[in-house]
């Protein structure tokens, strides 16, 4: 059982919002109602001043901090950055967490039933964009009644959010937390992703998206997926430190199975990760990435995208992540002072990759809490 | 105004309200802070120690962490109108590289260096015949982080070399006192120096 801290938000339980309002979407479907789950911690303030959106990357979903049971194993995913005197300090702010649409773990996706055929959407299941999850954020936030948001903050492709938020509603956030991210994809950034979803789509068992009405799911595809994926989220100084040339067995056995502990640690994560993980969602997750491009309506010209913001930002990263390197954070730090916007950028030591977002780390949460504790909001 | 170091207080003096500012090195940031509050300025502080970002975060200033000798290449040509540098200008690996992109991303600049053409150095080198140590300059010969430490006659005689204009000229010491010395010889008595270069006209 764990033990839940003082500076925990304790347990909580997740919430759901329904939509009736059409969303239209970038891919040019509309989505006619739909489900929002979502968690909050903290207390809105009067003047709903104090809200705070955390938006989730990849592979992680609304259970952003605290515990749904004593019986958790482990936090929501940014735990160490949400709660009680952490840098996202819910004695101040109120944090909403949403569960991006299309995804698995309750908001309406893949998985849930089309109201059209009464069978799930599968590959029906419109594409979506970072725009899009803009739009639906920004109409949970008016029933929440937040007319405006202290801060958004996400890492990864939750920063990708928050960098859209700051361009697509420039009056409602007052600041951009925008962690371990990039302004769009690297073309090698984007292969990675096409070979994940290639191994999920050439699975026998994926039946075109269809794999629910057949029982079955596409298992083997998306652990391969998520196996790569986990290589790109980890720095070689993490994986030598962790496994090295270590063998899984006492000695080599010059055959196809697992010899070394790495194989072994790849083989449990994709098996875990396949077992929670929804491979049309995978595939929608991957896709949303790969079409982010917010300076694309000005000619690739970032700087002038950033003409129009009024957001304060703050941008971090670290020092081996490849997947999204340091480079691709000062890219949008060079475009936010090209435009004369308010900006704060560091770039923090750390061997875990691109993973380090996640990580507990005294440089990157005291910076962070730095930052928020000057977010003015009413008492 | 009093609150800073007599240097700062010169640049203060220097800098036109309202203007953008980018300040490299700038530590724990209190110029800036100091320009933001009283003149109205808007810019960036530049820094790579950990602690420092820390306190320039907490003081609510723009911070970019990156190290200076990597170059400027993040910022646009004369997209500021003064770009600052107190007190680093001795510890990069390149001092004339970084000034050269002082001047592409600046309109003005504003370089302070501790003067190593003082009396007290030269007496310290001349007598002791070993590297001078002291209050403004305490580290030892191995282990200093002012690896380029230059006169007052060898920064303006590098400027002249690259063409630089020197607009406007200080000469200061740690503790505030007016000195007719130091104005007639400066490279003699001076302890820090302060120079704003253009990259044309109003030179002294």
């Amino acid at each position: 059982m764990i033990n839940i801290t003082t500076q925990s938000v304790g347990l909580v339980e997740p919430k759901t919002m329904h939509f009736d309002e059409a969303l239209s979407l970038v891919c040019g479907k509309v989505l006619e109602q739909y489900d929002i789950v979502y968690e909050t911690y903290g207390t809105l303030n009067a003047k709903a001043d104090n809200a705070v959106l955390v938006c989730h990357a990849l592979s992680a979903d609304h259970h952003a901090a605290g515990y749904h049971s004593k019986e958790d194993v482990k936090p929501g995913w940014w735990d160490i950055c949400i709660g009680p005197g952490k840098p996202i300090d819910t004695d101040k702010f109120f944090v909403v967490s949403p569960c991006n649409l299309g995804h698995c773990s309750g908001s309406t996706g893949p998985r849930s039933i089309n109201p059209d055929t009464s069978k799930a959407y599968g590959q029906d299941f419109p594409m979506m964009t970072v725009v899009d999850w803009v739009n639906y954020q920004q109409r949970l936030a008016d029933k929440l009644g937040i007319a405006q948001w202290a801060a958004v903050a996400g890492g990864s492709l939750g920063g990708m959010q928050a960098l859209q938020w700051a361009i697509q509603f420039p009056d409602k956030l007052r600041h951009a937390i925008v962690i371990a991210s990039a302004p769009k994809l690297s073309a090698q950034n984007i292969a990675f992703n096409a070979v994940a979803r290639q191994a999920i789509m050439n699975d026998p068992d994926f039946h075109d998206g269809r794999y629910y009405d057949f029982d079955t799911v596409p298992s083997n595809g998306l652990k391969v997926a998520r196996m790569l994926g986990h290589i790109t989220y980890l720095s070689d100084d993490a994986m030598g430190d962790k496994f090295g040339r270590e063998l899984k067995n006492e000695q080599l056995n010059y055959d196809y199975g697992v010899e070394f502990q790495v194989e072994s640690y790849l083989r449990y994560q994709g098996e875990s990760f396949a077992s929670r993980f929804d491979a049309n969602t995978y595939l929608l997750m991957t896709k949303a990435l790969d079409y982010f491009d917010p300076a694309e309506e000005e000619g690739g010209d970032l700087s002038a995208v950033f003409k129009k913001v009024k957001a304060k930002f703050f941008l971090a990263s670290f020092t081996t992540d490849w997947r999204f390197s340091p480079e691709r954070s000062k890219e949008i730090v060079s475009a936010l002072t090209d435009a004369n916007r308010d900006v704060s950028y560091l770039e923090f030591e750390s061997n875990h990759g691109h993973d380090a977002f996640l990580v507990a780390n005294d440089d990157y949460t005291d910076a962070l809490k730095a930052y928020m504790q000057n977010i003015e909001v009413s008492a | 105004m009093s609150e800073l170091r007599p240097e700062l207080q010169k640049i203060c003096e220097w800098i036109e309200p309202g203007s953008r500012v980018l300040d490299l090195g700038c530590g724990d940031g209190e110029l800036l802070e100091w320009l933001q509050k009283n003149r109205q300025v808007t810019g960036y502080g530049v820094e790579i120690d950990q602690q420092n970002v820390l306190s320039c975060l907490k003081k609510n200033i723009n911070i970019i962490q990156t190290d200076l000798d990597a170059g400027l290449t993040d910022f646009a040509d004369a997209s500021f109108d003064y770009v600052i540098m107190t007190q680093a200008l001795q510890a990069l690996h390149r001092p004339d590289k970084t000034l050269d992109e002082m001047l592409r991303v600046g309109h003005k600049s504003i370089v302070t260096f501790p003067n190593f053409g003082l009396w007290k150095c030269r007496l310290y080198l001349s007598l002791k015949g070993r590297m001078p140590v002291s209050k403004a300059l305490p580290a030892q010969w191995y282990d200093t982080k002012n690896i380029h430490l230059c006169t007052v006659n060898d920064f303006e005689n590098f400027c002249a070399q690259r063409s630089m204009t020197i607009s406007k000229r200080g000469i200061v010491d740690y503790n505030h006192r007016p000195s007719a010395l130091m104005k007639l010889w400066p490279n003699l008595f001076g302890e820090v120096a302060l120079y704003q270069l253009d990259e044309k006209k109003n030179a002294i």
